[in-house]
């Protein structure tokens, strides 16, 4: 067996080859004075389609939200039943998402949330994402922040899950070997062909894309920048993927939820 | 089992360093900051060099740069433009921007179009393949250093 020990060797190490993010002293942050929303960088008339909830086609799955929310599954509570009619409590939480859930003790997204609910409190199963119920309720509950900054907790048990967004967002991959920060922090205001490069906040998700034809949610997004690199993109839900939420997040705190967004 | 050992660190450090290390995807000889010689000694044509550059599914380069009085809409300004760039610089300095330019610049946004090794988590479709191929690479440096571009 002693010739194994060199093979697993060169395995181990080959494994841990993937290239470290950048060092914390080489980081360079968005600066908070800069801190502008993509909406800014939309064709005037994108703006005009999120700001009309008459014609902003994201409104289709909040409508349908609301009334997924206020409908009591067949033995079960319905979800007003315990945070009042049309979401009245609600106002205001998704801002502080995403946060660390107390049981699990695992970062926990709008989406993992809701999920939580269905399995604790509603007997029911979890959705999957993009699944049309996931998406409704998702936006709903989300657009019930519309307007409210984004504020979130990165201390605590939160602090593992935001530097490990943090290094996923300045850590390059992919066959054009591009980080987050190349485009979101250094190239933003630029063409990209069509498209303006924003700042990359998440702030309008879930949000409908015209590429999509539907509403899709903010990890959807992430895969579609993963792709555009050509790297091969993560499951959604992942680890990972909660971890870069976070930190796009905290990055983009003080800026308003746009839910639902309207993007290209 | 040192000497094993020793092999295997040093497959690992050629794997993984990523400038100094910087491996193009087959046996480049390198001048200064040109590539010389043809990319396997293939010869390059400028009118297939311009498909390249536009193509989404090629080079797709109109992504970041611009040529003035190229007809493609809605160029790119990522990059500088590009516009007879031949006054400036040598055929071999052009392909070596294309093959490596994070040889050249190990911060540029700009990829490395001649490169497999060293990467992180390539999408499964283009694992093992450079972006581009030599073909591709001889034929944009035959465009971008002709009068036309
Ligand atoms: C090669 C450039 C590039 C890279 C690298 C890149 N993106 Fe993007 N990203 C874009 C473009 C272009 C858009 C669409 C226009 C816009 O909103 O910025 C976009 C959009 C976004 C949006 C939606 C912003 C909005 O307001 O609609 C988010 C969020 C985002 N990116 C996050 C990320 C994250 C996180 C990463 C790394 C995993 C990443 N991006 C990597 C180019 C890039
Ligand atoms: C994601 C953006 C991006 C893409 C895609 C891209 N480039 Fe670049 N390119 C740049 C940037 C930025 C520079 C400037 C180098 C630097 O300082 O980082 C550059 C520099 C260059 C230069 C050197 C120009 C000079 O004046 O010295 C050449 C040549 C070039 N690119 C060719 C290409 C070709 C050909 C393609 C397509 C196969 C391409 N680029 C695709 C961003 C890009």
């Amino acid at each position: 067996m002693k010739w194994l020990a060199p093979v697993i060797t060169v395995f181990t190490l080959a494994a841990a080859c993937a290239p470290a993010p950048t060092a914390d002293e080489t980081r360079e942050k968005l600066p908070a004075s800069d801190l502008t929303s993509g909406y800014k960088f939309l064709q005037a008339d994108t703006q005009a389609l999120q700001d009309d909830d008459f014609a902003n086609p994201g409104f289709l799955w909040v409508d349908r939200g609301r009334a997924l929310f206020a409908a009591a599954p067949q033995q079960s509570k319905a979800c007003a039943a315990c945070h009042g009619e049309d979401g009245a409590e609600l106002k205001g939480a998704a801002a502080h998402y995403p946060s660390v859930d107390e049981t699990t003790g695992k970062l926990t997204n709008i989406e993992g949330r809701i999920n939580l609910c269905r399995t604790r409190h509603q007997g029911l199963e979890p959705l999957d994402y993009e699944t049309d119920d996931l998406l409704s309720l998702t936006a709903f509950v989300s657009h019930l922040s519309r307007g409210e900054p984004v504020k979130v907790d990165v201390s605590g048990p939160a602090e593992v899950w935001y530097r490990r967004g943090e290094d996923y967002f300045f850590t390059r991959r992919g066959q054009y070997n591009l980080a987050c920060n190349q485009c979101h922090n250094d190239n933003w205001g630029r063409q990209l062909r069509g498209d303006t490069i924003s700042q990359g906040h998440g702030t309008a998700f879930p949000g409908y894309r015209f590429e999509w034809q539907s509403l899709g949610s903010l990890q959807r997004r992430l895969r579609d920048c993963d792709a555009g690199v050509r790297a091969e993109p993560l499951a959604y839900g992942s680890d990972d993927y909660l971890a870069v939420e976070l930190y796009l997040a905290k990055r983009a705190e003080g800026l308003p939820i746009e839910v639902p967004g309207v993007r290209r | 089992m040192r000497v094993v050992l020793g092999c295997a660190m040093s497959i690992w450090l050629a794997a993984c360093q990523p400038d100094d290390a910087y491996q193009f995807a087959s046996d480049v000889e390198v001048e200064g900051d040109a590539i010389v010689r043809s990319l396997e000694g293939k010869a390059g044509n400028a009118e297939r060099g311009l498909t390249v550059f536009t193509d989404r599914d090629q080079g797709h380069c109109v992504l970041c740069h611009a040529i003035e009085g190229l007809d493609v809409e809605f160029q790119g300004d990522v990059g500088p433009p590009l516009t007879h760039l031949g006054d400036r610089l040598t055929e071999g300095q052009i392909r070596m921007r294309i093959a490596g330019a994070q040889k050249i610049w190990p911060e540029t946004v700009m990829p490395s179009y001649y490169r497999k090794h060293g990467l992180n988590r390539v999408g499964r479709e283009y694992l093992g393949e450079p972006a581009l191929s030599a073909q591709q690479i001889e034929d944009l440096v035959a465009y971008l250093s002709s009068p036309k571009a």
